[in-house]
């Protein structure tokens, strides 16, 4: 292998203009395909925490009530008209249960049971609807930090407080330590209360922002009419991509209604998924126009040294060192763009990082120089067989003769 | 009788078989060449002798008849048998002298030993220099070859093909592309290596100066061996 890395190492060297403009083309695409998948996997990656940060990575609801028809008679044909159920608000039976379950799976990070519904905020003679959210606020913020977000006052829910979303504090107009009527059902129901906001957040998300209002467990309990009971369990899991297995499984666990945010996000998965199959099918097509560039470099390359090929052959190289010398040189050349392109890459992620819109920060991490570096390397190894056969095969009288 | 190095018995070429085009270039050689030989092969343009040369070099493979290189039978080699071969058994000049510019002068030399055992040996190194010295070349080992004029550029070629101490030193015009003085100066350096390595050698040249200056001249005529006269002439000849 001496002779022939040596023979790769001066043949490549000597032609310095060739390699020098295929390096570069390599360090291009290697750069390019780094970076791509870096920027798109950063931005994934914000895409995802931007709506993870609002919302559960698993909900656990009750589930739907639907009808029951009396089960069919041997030979009964029976035509029915169904009326689906309306479905009223409705606590998960034996909760307190599940939330030990859960809080004893490994799989699960957080638990957070919490009691939603509608009702009306109302002050002066203005109207909104909105959404009380019940929670136990220490489990809750494991699920989502929603302190983090508060723009005004503190995050502090009990008893006749309220923690407000930053539409909902414009429209009515509402400052921390002002107070706001809620209705839940009716006059005449009982289900009423006057809060103090005590906090307003702003999450970034118009739906979250102007409708929610985040209660103390007892106090929205009461005021949907769920005495002790509760509508959903949030909860966190450490891998979010595998959000979807795990509520499989709690579904086949519990029997309850469970949806991964996955599920809740189905249209983001798609774009995600599209995104990543553009990304994908940027890197291929660089990838094969580098291949064909060293492969085209090399051809050149052979045809320039027939002479010098024959002499070698004359002198006792084997067929298979010369097919070796050429590998060496495609995998030589895709090494060192490789290595030259994770460089570039690391400049234009500094530069986005530096000069750019600041909504999120690339990372290239190394395995992802690692493995970019292997597929160069390889893909120069491939471009570089069928002129190294070629160069294997050639006869060396011919060769020798050649001008 | 001095050890056989190369027989050829009854070798015929072709080109371009079974087309319509088919020319026999060769027409059923005979050769001995024994070690210790030193032999002129002239012969007119297209007469076969670098045909016969690439042959006997084991280049390109005959289309009927036998050689025996070292008393082993080549036709039932493989491609890498005969490489192999080749580079233990058989040193080549040619007429260009084929050096590659990406190397040294010195890795030149080195070459064919690389090709065979990879890294060369001290004691390789040390025989490259010496041989470099007695053709005067010793302080261009690390030059390029192109820095070289012609003359000393086949004189390293001439190093290059005996580095690996063949039994058979092939010569294709040594001396075609050279001035007189360095045509001369490159056959007394193949007459001088000749007496001290012991190997056959065998010559391609037009110039009937050179072939009258060799043991033995061989003349080959449209693909036919029309006259082999040994006349050990002016030079010594220990055997």
């Amino acid at each position: 292998m001496y002779t022939e890395w040596n023979l790769a190492v001066k043949f490549l060297r000597d032609a310095r203009g060739q390699t020098a403009m295929i390096s570069v083309a390599i360090t291009v695409g290697v750069a390019v395909i780094i970076y791509i998948v870096a920027l798109i996997t950063g931005l994934q990656a914000n895409m995802i925490n931007r709506t993870l940060g609002t919302q559960a990575h698993i909900k656990v609801y009750a589930p739907k009530e639907i009808n029951l028809p009396a089960p069919l008679e041997n030979g009964e044909l029976r035509l029915m008209l169904e009326d689906p159920r309306a479905q009223r608000l409705r606590s998960i039976n034996n909760w307190q249960n599940l939330r030990d379950l859960f809080d004893a799976d490994a799989e699960l990070l957080a638990v957070s049971p919490l009691a939603s519904g509608p009702a009306f905020a109302q002050r002066g003679t203005a109207h909104m609807s909105v959404a009380l959210i019940g929670i136990d606020p220490v489990r809750y913020q494991r699920v989502i930090p929603i302190a983090n977000d508060i723009i005004a006052g503190e995050f502090r829910i009990g008893a006749g407080n309220a923690v407000v979303g930053s539409r909902l504090a414009d429209e009515l107009g509402l400052h921390v330590s002002d107070k706001l009527r809620i209705d839940a059902g009716g006059s005449d129901s009982g289900r009423e209360a006057v809060l103090s906001v005590t906090g307003i957040f702003e999450l970034g998300v118009r739906e979250l922002d102007e409708r929610y209002i985040y209660l103390d467990l007892p106090q929205a309990q009461a005021l949907l009419g769920l005495p002790g009971g509760i509508t959903t369990i949030d909860l966190l899991v450490p891998d979010v991509f595998s959000a979807e297995r795990i509520a499989a499984r709690l579904h086949h666990l519990t029997g309850l209604k469970v949806e991964s945010w996955m599920q809740t996000n189905s249209q983001l998965m798609s774009a995600l998924k599209a995104q990543r199959l553009s990304t994908s099918m940027i890197s291929f097509f660089v990838a094969i126009s580098v291949a064909f560039g060293i492969a085209s470099v090399l051809s050149i390359s052979i045809v320039q040294r027939t002479r010098e090929i024959g002499i070698l052959r004359a002198m006792g190289a084997t067929r298979r060192q010369m097919l070796t010398v050429f590998l060496l040189q495609g995998a030589l050349l895709g090494l060192a763009g490789a290595i030259a392109g994770s460089a570039c890459s690391y400049a234009l992620a500094w530069a986005f990082n530096t000069f750019g819109p600041g909504l999120f920060q690339i990372v290239i991490w190394p395995g992802l120089l690692i493995s970019a570096s292997a597929i160069a390397t390889l893909t120069g190894l491939i471009a570089a067989a069928i002129p190294a056969r070629r160069a294997a095969r050639l006869d060396p009288v011919a060769a020798i003769r050649y001008a | 009788m001095p050890e056989e190095v190369l027989h050829l018995a009854r070798v015929h070429k072709s080109y371009n078989i079974g087309q319509p085009a088919q020319t026999e270039v060769l027409h059923g050689i005979d050769l001995h060449l024994a070690r210790g030989d030193f032999a002129a092969l002239i012969g007119p343009s297209g007469s076969g002798k670098s045909t016969l040369l690439n042959l006997i070099g084991l280049l390109d493979t005959p289309s009927a008849g036998e050689i025996h290189l070292l008393g082993r039978p080549t036709q039932t080699m493989n491609d890498t048998e005969r490489t192999m071969h080749r580079a233990c058994a058989i040193g080549f000049v040619f007429q260009f002298h084929h050096l590659i510019n990406s190397f040294s002068v010195m890795e030149n030399i080195l070459m064919p030993l690389m090709l065979t055992r990879g890294k060369p040996k001290l004691q390789d190194t040390q025989l490259a220099y010496t041989l470099l010295a007695e053709v005067g070349l010793a302080d261009h080992a690390t030059r390029r070859p192109d820095e070289l004029s012609g003359g000393q550029q086949q004189r390293v070629a001439v190093v290059r093909a005996l580095i690996t101490r063949p039994a058979l030193l092939l010569a294709d015009e040594p001396t075609g592309n050279l001035d007189t003085t360095s045509a001369d100066s490159v056959f007394q350096l193949l007459r001088r290596f000749h007496q001290e390595f012991g190997c056959a050698v065998l010559l391609v040249t037009h110039d009937p100066r050179l072939s009258s200056a060799c043991d033995r001249t061989i003349k080959i005529i449209d693909g036919h061996i029309v006259s082999d006269t040994s006349h050990i002439a002016s030079g010594d000849n220990s055997h």
